[in-house]
């Protein structure tokens, strides 16, 4: 059974036979294209595949049906598979054949149920198994376990390092401790329902979730959000993508015990979140994008409180830059550690600061076309090579100058009229939808099906950590254990976007 | 050079920090008198606290690092975030508690000696929130571990938090 499935925008969605769907699998670890997404179904398996290099770029979307549960490993051939297939093998039941791990990821033993999102659950006892982590063989290693309590304000997960003396020979994670169901609980949802879970899949991207879950849905019901509310959603995602990096270059200075910057960052990024409350109400925006438009406007009070806010950071934050580029002490830290190698970032198709500090310049702004309105906005997307924290500091740093002027831009252009469309359910018909979406740290991925009473059936959504957190253990490889912290923060791969 | 500048700034600017928030929330109040004013006593001015995240969505973790931040300045009423449990006076615990998180939050709390309080902050830490009834989550806080204190929002902000956090010190 294979062809194109009706309904599906705005890339085509094929079905393939199972030497399709290996060949596909091959393309990938050769290095044709690269893997944007591998999801799961009760009885299907899709994965999405971009191709920038292609003579028409664009993104493919293939689906396997798996009457008998069992669909062939992409993960045998092509590492970045791996922990999504661990994964779908967990919530759906499917197995993934040939896959060389076999062990579970975000099921703990503790739902009290296995293949919970399977056509049909099993009750399963809690007694939570021991997890086998890798084995480490070697003379004079020792192992330190971290997690999933940490010792500051982060978010849970387990770290395994086995270490010689202080350096690191390998680090293995073990995520999923904040897996909430979330796919789960979307099915069946009602839109607005599902658009607040969507925004709750990672705090910090609240903007860009919400993005890419209303474009999905308006891709699927072919709707037009009115431009201005396209502009506004564009104006609050630089202002989320400003307040992160703001946040996180003052986090990585203050991991190499620089409070000053600290400090100082954190001044800049409560300005942003104060204009936000100002302008849309809520401090991170949160449910302020919805499908059929923004739930929010901004005024002349607002618009006045941005460009104040805009002059205040362009005054103030070079000087920051600059700091940071004269204090030896702090470049000591960050240049030369935890190097991720650009060959590695393309082919786990890193995207975000963690991909454009090792050579990989996709931004899904930008990328084959690029979405509204940013195909009409002037902005650059900074690359580098080194791949080190000083590089991934670096990118923030530009990105920023970047946003400051995406925002100064918006604020000069911003269409009149209405934020908001009706949205109508395709009553009658199945649906289904796409889309990507720039959060601060790579591209969102949202697919979602709606059922004939405009519900949603599935919806997936790909967070960008699921392609960084595996660089993290290559990153940390001959470092001390002590940079371990500044990696870390350098990367700020989100706990809860991955596990759902 | 530009190190010189910023600290210089610093010491001729004023302060950008926030005056004390108004303990006027009723709800907040109505939890205040309810905590043990011997205890309270014990405690004095200063809280030792060791933030839980059991699942949020880092929302809160969020807003909760704003705290920190020179506008909210939570060292000035004695608070202060610690690395450890083994040292805190509060749990400040955040999610609607996953199931995967159940044991790491039981632990935590068994951890930090006594006399101990847990506070419940974001609208998942209450009962769920958007994600109650899943599969993966025990649903709020209290079902796991004794709480004393709730705060409301999604995320509560640096404000409410703070308000929340002083009615443990302070009688409204
Ligand atoms: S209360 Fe809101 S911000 Fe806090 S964890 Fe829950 S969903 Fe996230």
């Amino acid at each position: 059974m294979t062809g194109t499935v009706t309904h599906h925008r705005p890339w085509p969605r094929r079905m393939a036979d199972a030497p399709g769907w290996e060949r596909a699998a091959a393309r990938l670890a050769a290095g044709e294209g690269t893997l944007l997404a591998l999801w799961g179904e009760p009885d299907c398996a899709h994965m999405a595949i971009l191709d920038e290099g292609a003579a028409s770029p664009g993104i493919e979307v293939l689906s396997l049906a798996c009457p008998d549960g069992r669909f062939p490993s992409v993960g045998r051939v092509h590492a970045p598979a791996i922990r999504l297939e661990r994964a779908m093998r967990d919530l759906f039941g499917l197995e993934p054949v040939g896959l060389p791990d076999a062990r579970p990821w975000p099921d703990h033993g503790r739902w009290g149920v296995a293949a919970p999102l399977s056509a049909s659950p099993r009750p399963a006892p809690d007694e939570a198994p021991a997890y086998p982590f890798l084995p480490v063989e070697g003379e004079d290693l020792h192992e330190v376990p971290v997690g999933p309590v940490h010792a500051g304000i982060i978010e849970p997960g387990h770290f395994r390092f086995t270490c010689d003396g202080e350096t690191v020979v390998r680090l293995e994670e073990r995520l999923g401790y904040v897996h909430k169901g979330i796919e789960g609980l979307m099915r069946g949802a009602e839109l607005d329902r599902a658009a607040r879970l969507a925004a709750r899949t990672s705090g910090d991207s609240t903007v860009a979730y919400g993005i890419a879950f209303a474009r999905a849905a308006e891709a699927a019901l072919g709707i037009e959000p009115p431009p201005r509310a396209v502009w506004l959603r564009a104006l609050m995602a630089e202002l989320e993508r400003l307040a992160n990096h703001l946040g996180d270059v003052g986090a990585i200075c203050n991991d190499a015990s620089f409070a000053l910057m600290h400090a100082h960052c954190g001044i800049l990024r409560e300005r942003v979140l104060r204009a936000a409350m100002t302008c849309f109400g809520h401090r991170l925006m949160m449910d302020r994008v919805v499908p059929g438009g923004v739930a929010c406007n901004l005024d002349a009070a607002g618009i006045a409180a941005l460009r104040a806010l805009v002059a205040e950071i362009g005054a103030r934050f070079p000087r920051l830059a600059d700091l940071y580029d004269r204090t030896a002490s702090l470049l000591d830290r960050t240049v030369a550690t935890g190097i991720v190698r650009p060959d590695l970032a393309r082919r786990f198709g890193a995207g975000g600061h963690v991909g454009r500090a090792s050579g990989r310049a996709f931004d899904s702004r930008r990328a084959l076309g690029g979405y509204p309105p940013y195909d009409a906005l002037r902005f650059e997307v900074p690359v580098l090579e080194e791949g080190d924290v000083n590089a991934r500091v670096w990118i923030r740093i530009r990105e920023i100058g970047q946003s400051l002027a995406l925002v100064a831009q918006i604020l000069d252009r911003l269409p009149d009229g209405p934020v908001r469309v009706p949205v109508a359910p395709a009553r009658g018909e199945v649906r289904e939808g796409m889309a990507l979406a720039e959060a601060f740290r790579g591209e969102v991925f949202a697919w979602l099906r709606l059922d004939a009473g405009g519900r949603v059936a599935r919806c997936h959504l790909r967070d960008p950590s699921w392609f960084q957190w595996p660089l993290l253990e290559a990153a940390i490889e001959d470092n001390i254990i002590a940079d371990f912290p500044l990696c870390n923060k350098s990367f700020n791969c989100s706990y809860s976007g991955h596990d759902l | 050079m530009p190190m010189r500048k910023t600290f210089l700034e610093g010491l001729l600017h004023r302060p950008v920090t926030d005056p004390p928030p108004a303990l006027d929330d009723p709800e907040l109040a109505e939890l205040g008198r309810k905590l043990d004013a011997a205890a309270r006593r014990r405690l004095g001015r200063g809280l030792a606290i060791r933030e839980v995240d059991a699942g949020s969505c880092n929302g809160c973790e969020l807003e909760i690092h704003a705290l920190n931040n020179a506008f909210h300045d939570l060292e000035r009423f004695g608070l202060r975030f610690v690395a450890s449990p083994r040292h805190a006076d509060v749990l400040l615990v955040t999610g609607p508690v996953t199931k995967n998180m159940r044991e790491a939050l039981e632990r935590t709390w068994r951890a930090t000696p006594d006399p101990k309080w847990v506070v419940a902050a974001g609208d998942c830490a209450i009962n769920g929130g958007p994600f109650a009834g899943s599969y993966a989550c025990v649903g709020g806080v209290a079902a796991v571990v004794p709480v004393d204190l709730h705060i409301r929002g999604c995320p509560p902000t640096p404000t409410q938090l703070l308000k929340g956090l002083l009615t443990l010190i302070e009688a409204p």
